[in-house]
């Protein structure tokens, strides 16, 4: 199974546990590093949109910038930006000489974006490709299909006790009675969809719902199961 | 080959394979029985022969006796024959490579191998089914054992030497045991159209909950010889249905009840 549960085993509580977790955060790319022009773009920015700028963290992207002659005055930066209602989190890409002053001015220094530059650009007009996975036969209790980097696509029912599992999408073409978990890889935007829900449970990016939390009036439909700002929201298809 | 099997134990996969393998020797077809579950040998009290078996399907396997010496004729039916598992020993002593050279030998000697498997899906009831042409799978009117019917279904249709191999898939039939219309129909029991929406697979027969059952397997009879008796007809369609003929399935709905039965139930 993909979802953790807590354990119930030790003795005395823990004060604390470490996670690792994902968050959408705010980048700023930087072009330069003089204040005063930054100041200035900032203020012009708060304008036309004051509410965005309420303590929003935000990571400072240096990418291709080199350390400058006369130095950088990191702490100055961050209080600037404190000023403005932002948040700085940390800084990435840069010069090994700029990521060295962001240390010792307490900024961490977070890990470089695998999509880059130009690479960047052409990825969002070309999506990647996607391997989708169709399944002619009914999934029966006891089986696992998992279909890494794309969508499944099964012709038949899946039972009680059967598990599918996607990156992508989750077509059901009979009746969900097993579970469904889309977008495991975290992937928001992910939906399930089935002719009739009877699911033992439903996950997409991970947020869950088990069977008891699916209300009378949504089973038995074709329905598609999406999430609408980090809900499991579950609507029928025939409207 | 075929198999018999289920996943869940008591749901009448013995008694089943005992009716189906005398059904098609009573039609003419040299049959053999063999029963896969070694360490709770059961088929032969079913079909009242324990009192004759000297060396079972392990000692063969195990070249300590060959298969003339170990197939007991049954004395009712000809043409039919029971290959006993053993009381003593575990299933680990089926081995893959023995059970397919006594299946090819039976192979070429009868015209249909039925292998009544144990319950669970471990190694007896994996080697049960490896080798099948077609399944019976038999199932009860409940949730449990239909659950675990579709689990061997999964299982046949990934694990089964035809899926193995990319062959034609092991024909499936179901085989609906131990099934009473008016509790379905009550709401009581799960009713045939449930248990086939579920399953999505063809159904053989329905065999009704019926004392005749009981009886006959402690009298060591196999219930399709006992004529007139309800589960034997449905089991004698069966075999029948089985065999390629077009019958309506009996069993399956409410009787309606007699005047005289309405006046003294007072319903």
């Amino acid at each position: 199974m993909l979802l953790r549960f807590p354990h119930q085993t030790d003795p005395e509580p823990l004060p604390f546990e470490l996670k690792g977790s994902l968050f959408t955060l705010t980048v700023l790319h930087l072009f330069q590093l003089d204040p005063s022009a930054i100041e200035r773009h900032l203020t012009e920015k708060i304008k036309q949109a004051p509410s965005f700028f309420n303590n929003t963290p935000v990571v400072i992207d240096l990418e291709g910038m080199a350390y400058p002659p006369e130095g950088v005055d990191f702490n100055g930066l961050y209080e600037l930006l404190r000023k403005h209602g932002m948040a700085p989190v940390g800084i990435r890409n840069g010069s090994p000489e700029l990521q060295a002053a962001a240390r010792l001015a307490q900024l961490p220094v977070l890990p470089e974006s695998r999509v880059t530059g130009v690479a960047r650009k052409s990825e969002r007009t070309d999506p990647a490709p996607t391997h989708s996975q169709i399944i002619s036969h009914p999934v029966r209790s006891g089986q696992q299909i998992y279909t890494p980097d794309g969508d499944v696509i099964i012709l038949g029912a899946v039972s009680a006790g059967a598990e599918v599992i996607a990156d992508g999408n989750i077509h059901v073409y009979g009746v969900l009675r097993g579970r469904a978990l889309a977008g495991v890889k975290g992937d928001a935007e992910t939906r399930i969809f089935c002719q009739s829900l009877e699911a033992e449970l439903i996950s997409i990016a991970g947020r869950y719902r088990v069977s008891e939390q699916i209300s009378a009036a949504d089973r038995g439909k074709p329905t598609q199961i999406r999430l609408v700002e980090d809900r499991l929201v579950i609507e029928s298809l025939n409207r | 080959m075929i198999v018999v099997t289920s996943g869940k134990g008591g749901v009448g996969k013995t008694t089943t394979s005992a009716s189906f393998a005398t059904g098609l020797a009573q039609r003419g077809y040299r049959t053999v029985v063999i029963d896969f579950d070694v360490g709770l040998r059961n088929l032969d009290l079913i079909m009242g022969c324990e009192r004759r078996v000297v060396y079972d399907f392990i000692n063969v396997i195990n070249n300590e006796a060959n298969l003339n010496q170990a197939l007991i004729r049954d004395k009712r039916v000809e043409n039919l024959y029971i290959l006993p598992a053993s009381q003593t020993r575990d299933k680990e002593a089926l081995t893959k490579d023995g059970v397919e050279r006594i299946l090819n030998e039976l192979r070429q000697n009868f015209e249909y191998v039925v292998c009544d498997s144990p319950a669970g899906i471990e190694r007896g009831a994996l080697m049960a089914l490896y080798f099948a042409d077609e399944a019976l799978v038999v199932t009860n009117p409940e949730v449990s054992s239909v659950r675990d019917s579709d689990r061997i279904l999964g299982i046949l249709a990934s694990r089964s030497r035809r899926a193995e191999q990319g062959d034609i898939p092991v024909k499936e039939h179901l085989v609906l045991a131990r099934y009473a219309p008016e509790r379905a129909h009550r709401g009581d029991m799960l009713s045939v159209d449930d248990v086939l929406e579920i399953l999505g697979i063809s159904l053989l027969g329905v065999i009704p909950e019926s004392p005749a059952v009981l009886q006959s397997s402690n009298a060591g009879v196999p219930v399709i010889l006992e004529e007139g008796s309800d589960a034997g007809t449905a089991y004698g369609d069966l075999v029948d249905r089985f065999l390629g003929k077009t019958l309506p399935h009996r069993f399956v709905t409410v009787p309606k009840k007699g005047l005289l039965q309405r006046l003294f139930r007072g319903s």
